[in-house]
C-alpha cells in the first residue's frame, strides 16, 4: 500500500524550499515561545547591576544631556522653539528604537549558532522576540518623554504643539520596526558567511544617524537643496519628522513621505525574509 | 504492519572541505551558472565517498550519500557506527538543523531532537522558568508545558530548587532537567544522540526507563545515537550501520547489527604503518605477528595453545633506549582482558638504532573461545613513543581436552584455569 501522495506527511523536507515562504501557521505555533523569548531577554538582561531596568532609562537621559551640551549649546543648532531636552529625547528614544531593533536582529545567526545548530523551530522567532523586547524597552523610554512633554505642557504651553495624529504612534512603530527587522534579517544572513558586514553595522549605525533628523530639524535643510533631498532618501527621516510633529508640534507630516517609507519598508521586510529563509536552511554549514 | 511515520528516501548531504569563505564566490557562481543552465552541480559530481583515513582528492566530501530507510510506529531505531561515519549528520538532517543536498525526509507528527540537552536553557533563570523555557523551544506550549510541569519536575528531581537560577545547579542536575523536559514532550518521532553520557548511573536508568516506556507505552518512535553498544542493545529494536556516510548493514533485529559492528570494526588485517598512533615516535612498532607453537603465522588458537608475540621496533637515534614494551588484550567487544609488560617480568628491553626484534611468549594461553584485539604501546623515558590500537586480533577455540559437549555459561566466559577435582 506504498502511497507516494505528500499529504500524508505532517513533514517533508526538501533540499530547497519556494522563495517565499513564510510558514505562517508554524510560526503562530510556535508564538509562546516568542513570548518566552521576550520574557527572557526583558527578565535577564540587568541581571546582576545594581540599577537593573533603570538603565533603560539612564540610556537616552544622559545621551539627550550631552547632546543638549554639544549641539544645543556648543553647536548652537536650532529645535525650532522647542524645548531642546524634549526635542532631543523624542529622536533619541523613536532612533533608539530602530538601532536597537536592527543590531539584535542582525546577530541572530550569529549569536544563535549554538541553539539553531541543536534544535529546530522557526528561525523567524528569533529576530522577532528581539523586535519586541525593543519595543518594550522603547515603551518605557516613551513613558519617560511623555513625563517630560506634559512638564513642558505646564511650563512652557506655548512651546509646545502636540497634535492629534499621536494616534499615528503604532504606524510609526511598525515602519520603524520593519526597517529594524528588514535590514537586520538581510544583514544577518549575509554576516553568516562574510564576517566583516559586523564592523560595518557597528559604525555604520552611528553614521546613519547623523543622515536622519534627530540632532537638528530637516527644515534647517533648504527646501530643494541637494542635502535635504538626500535627508529625504531617508525612509526614517520621514517617521521620525512626522513623530516629532505628532508630540512637540515641530517637524512636518509628510503623507507622500510616508508612502515613500512604508514602501522601502515592504521591500526591505520581503528581501529580508526571503534571503533569511534561504540561509536558514544550511547556514550551519557556513556559520 | 504498523504504519511507517518516518520515510528518508535517496538523502545525500555534501559538505565542502576546508575553509569555508575563501574563495567561495568563484564556486559560488559557478554553482548558480550550472543551476540556471539545469545542470549538476559542477563540483557535486567530484565530492567523494567520506573516507576520512584516506587523503582527499576533491573540495567536497559527501558526509551522506544515498541513504533510504523506513521508520515504524513505536520502533526504536539504533545507529551506530565510528566517528565520522554521518551519524550526527544524519540526525541533523532529520531534526532539520541543515536541509540536504538531496534526497527527502518525510515524517508524521511532530519530531523533536534531543541532541545535546540543555539546548537554550539559560543559566540566570530559575529552574521553572527554564522549564517553560526549553520546552516551548521543543515546541511545546504554554498550555502543555503547564500540564505536565510537576511530573517533568518529579522526574528531574529537583523540586526543591524551582526558584533557583540554574546557574547554581551543578551539570548533572541541568542535564537532568533538561532531559525532563524534552521527555515529556510526546513527540511522535524523538531523537536522542549520544545524551545519556551524562548523568549518574541512577539517572541513565531512569532516562532509558523512560525512553522505553515512551516507546513502548505510548507507540513513540524513537532514534538514538550511542557509541555505548551497551544502551544500544538494551533499548533498540531495530538498527542501522553507517560507514562513511553509507548504509553498511541495516536489521530489525538489533544485535545482528551490533555483531557484524563489531566484527568489521575489528577482525580485519590491518597493515601496522597505516594505523592511526599517538606518541612521540621515538620508536615505533613497524611489524606485528602472532605465531604459533611451531613458528607458523597464526590468527586461531585453542585454549591452552602456546602463542608468540613477534615485533619488530624501529629507532632512528644513535642512542640505546631502554623501553618497556605493553600488549593490552581486550574482548571484540572493548572490553579489556589483560595487560602484558616486559616490566611485569623483570626482562629489561633496549632498542638500538634500526630495527629491533622483540618476542613475547603466552605458555598454556588461558583465554576462552571467542574474538580478541591485540593494542600495543612502547614507552621509554616514562614517556609514550607509540601506541597504536587494534593492530591485529586473534580467536579462540574450543581445546581438545575440554570435554566436548560442555558448554560455558554466557556470563562467565572469563578464563580458562588449570584446575583439579577429588573426592571421596
Amino acid at each position: 500500500m506504498e502511497n507516494t501522495n505528500d499529504n500524508q506527511w505532517d513533514l517533508v523536507v526538501k533540499p530547497t524550499s519556494s522563495w517565499f515562504n513564510l510558514k505562517l501557521s508554524e510560526l503562530m505555533r510556535y508564538k509562546d515561545l516568542l513570548f518566552m523569548f521576550v520574557r527572557r531577554d526583558v527578565v535577564t538582561i540587568y541581571k546582576q547591576t545594581i540599577l537593573g531596568p533603570l538603565w533603560i532609562l539612564i540610556q537616552p537621559i544622559f545621551t539627550t544631556v550631552m547632546y543638549v551640551f554639544v549641539f544645543g549649546n556648543v553647536a548652537n543648532l536650532p529645535t525650532e522653539g522647542i524645548p531642546k531636552p524634549l526635542f532631543y529625547l523624542s529622536g533619541v528614544i523613536l532612533w533608539g528604537y530602530f538601532s536597537e531593533a536592527f543590531s539584535k536582529t542582525s546577530s541572530t545567526f550569529s549569536e544563535n549558532a549554538a541553539i539553531f545548530g541543536k534544535v529546530y523551530f522557526p528561525r523567524l522567532i528569533m529576530p522577532l522576540s528581539k523586535i519586541f523586547s525593543a519595543l518594550i524597552k522603547f515603551g518605557i523610554q516613551f513613558a519617560l518623554f511623555l513625563g517630560l512633554l506634559v512638564y513642558y505642557l505646564i511650563t512652557e504651553p506655548e512651546n509646545i504643539n502636540a497634535g492629534f495624529t499621536m494616534i499615528l504612534l503604532p504606524l510609526f512603530l511598525v515602519l520603524m520596526a520593519g526597517l529594524g527587522l528588514g535590514f537586520g534579517l538581510i544583514f544577518s544572513s549575509l554576516t553568516t558567511k562574510y564576517r566583516d558586514l559586523k564592523f560595518l553595522i557597528q559604525f555604520g549605525v552611528q553614521l546613519l544617524m547623523y543622515a536622519t533628523p534627530i540632532i537638528y530639524p530637516l527644515s534647517m535643510m533648504e527646501q530643494g537643496s541637494a542635502t535635504r533631498f538626500v535627508l529625504e532618501l531617508n525612509p526614517i527621516s520621514h517617521i521620525i519628522e512626522a513623530f516629532k510633529y505628532a508630540f512637540v508640534g515641530n517637524g512636518s507630516l509628510s503623507a507622500g513621505g510616508l508612502v515613500y517609507s512604508g514602501i522601502f519598508t515592504l521591500v526591505i521586510l520581503l528581501t529580508g525574509i526571503v534571503i533569511f529563509n534561504r540561509t536558514e536552511k544550511t547556514f550551519m554549514d557556513t556559520v | 504492519m504498523r504504519e511507517t511515520v518516518l520515510k528518508i528516501e535517496n538523502l545525500s548531504k555534501l559538505y565542502r572541505l576546508g575553509e569555508v569563505g575563501t574563495g567561495t564566490i568563484s564556486h559560488d557562481l559557478n554553482r548558480w551558472f550550472a543551476k540556471v543552465r539545469g545542470k549538476e552541480d559542477p563540483f557535486a559530481k567530484v565530492g567523494q565517498v567520506n573516507n576520512r583515513s584516506k587523503k582527499a582528492i576533491s573540495d567536497y566530501v559527501w558526509a551522506l550519500k544515498d541513504i533510504g530507510f523506513e521508520v515504524k510506529k513505536g520502533e526504536v531505531l539504533g545507529i551506530i557506527g565510528k566517528n565520522g561515519a554521518g551519524k550526527s549528520t544524519l540526525l541533523k538532517l532529520i531534526s532539520q538543523i541543515t536541509a540536504p543536498t538531496t534526497g527527502f525526509i518525510k515524517a508524521k507528527g511532530r519530531v523533536a531532537s534531543l541532541l545535546e540537552v540543555g539546548t537554550g536553557m539559560h543559566p540566570e533563570m530559575t529552574a521553572k522558568e527554564n522549564i517553560y523555557l526549553n520546552g516551548a523551544i521543543l515546541g511545546m506550549t504554554k498550555k502543555e508545558i503547564r500540564a505536565k510541569f510537576d511530573e517533568i519536575l518529579d522526574f528531574a528531581g529537583c523540586k526543591m530548587y524551582v526558584n533557583t537560577p540554574i546557574k547554581r545547579f551543578s551539570s548533572g542536575m541541568t542535564v537532568r532537567l533538561a532531559f525532563a523536559v524534552a521527555a515529556f514532550l510526546d513527540p511522535e518521532i524523538l531523537i536522542v544522540d549520544e545524551v545519556l553520557a551524562v548523568g549518574d548511573a541512577d539517572f541513565q536508568k531512569k532516562a532509558i526507563g523512560k525512553m522505553k516506556e515512551v516507546s513502548e507505552g505510548a507507540g513513540r518512535t524513537v532514534i538514538f545515537v550511542s557509541h555505548n553498544m551497551g544502551s544500544v542493545k538494551d533499548l533498540c529494536t531495530s538498527g542501522i550501520l553507517l560507514d562513511n556516510g553509507q548504509i553498511d548493514f541495516a536489521s530489525n533485529n538489533i544485535e545482528e547489527v551490533i555483531d557484524y559492528y563489531l566484527s568489521s570494526n575489528v577482525l580485519v588485517d590491518r597493515n601496522i604503518n597505516d594505523i592511526d598512533r599517538k606518541g612521540n615516535g621515538k620508536i615505533v612498532f613497524s611489524r606485528c605477528e602472532l605465531l604459533d607453537a611451531s613458528g607458523k603465522k597464526m590468527k586461531k588458537f585453542h585454549t591452552g595453545d602456546r602463542m608468540t608475540f613477534e615485533f619488530d621496533l624501529e629507532q632512528k637515534s644513535t642512542d640505546q633506549l631502554d623501553a618497556e614494551i605493553i600488549i593490552g588484550i581486550r574482548r571484540k567487544d572493548d572490553s579489556p582482558v589483560c595487560f602484558l609488560s616486559n616490566n611485569y617480568t623483570g626482562v629489561e628491553v633496549k632498542i638500538s638504532e634500526g630495527v629491533n626484534s622483540v618476542r613475547c611468549v603466552i605458555n598454556n594461553m588461558p583465554f576462552t573461545e571467542g574474538d580478541y584485539i591485540v593494542n600495543l604501546m612502547v614507552k621509554s623515558q616514562n614517556q609514550i613513543c607509540d601506541w597504536v590500537q587494534d593492530v591485529t586480533y586473534f580467536q579462540m577455540e574450543r581445546a581438545s581436552f575440554i570435554y566436548e559437549n560442555y558448554v560455558y555459561p554466557e556470563n562467565y566466559k572469563g578464563f580458562y584455569i588449570e584446575h583439579e577435582w577429588t573426592s571421596k
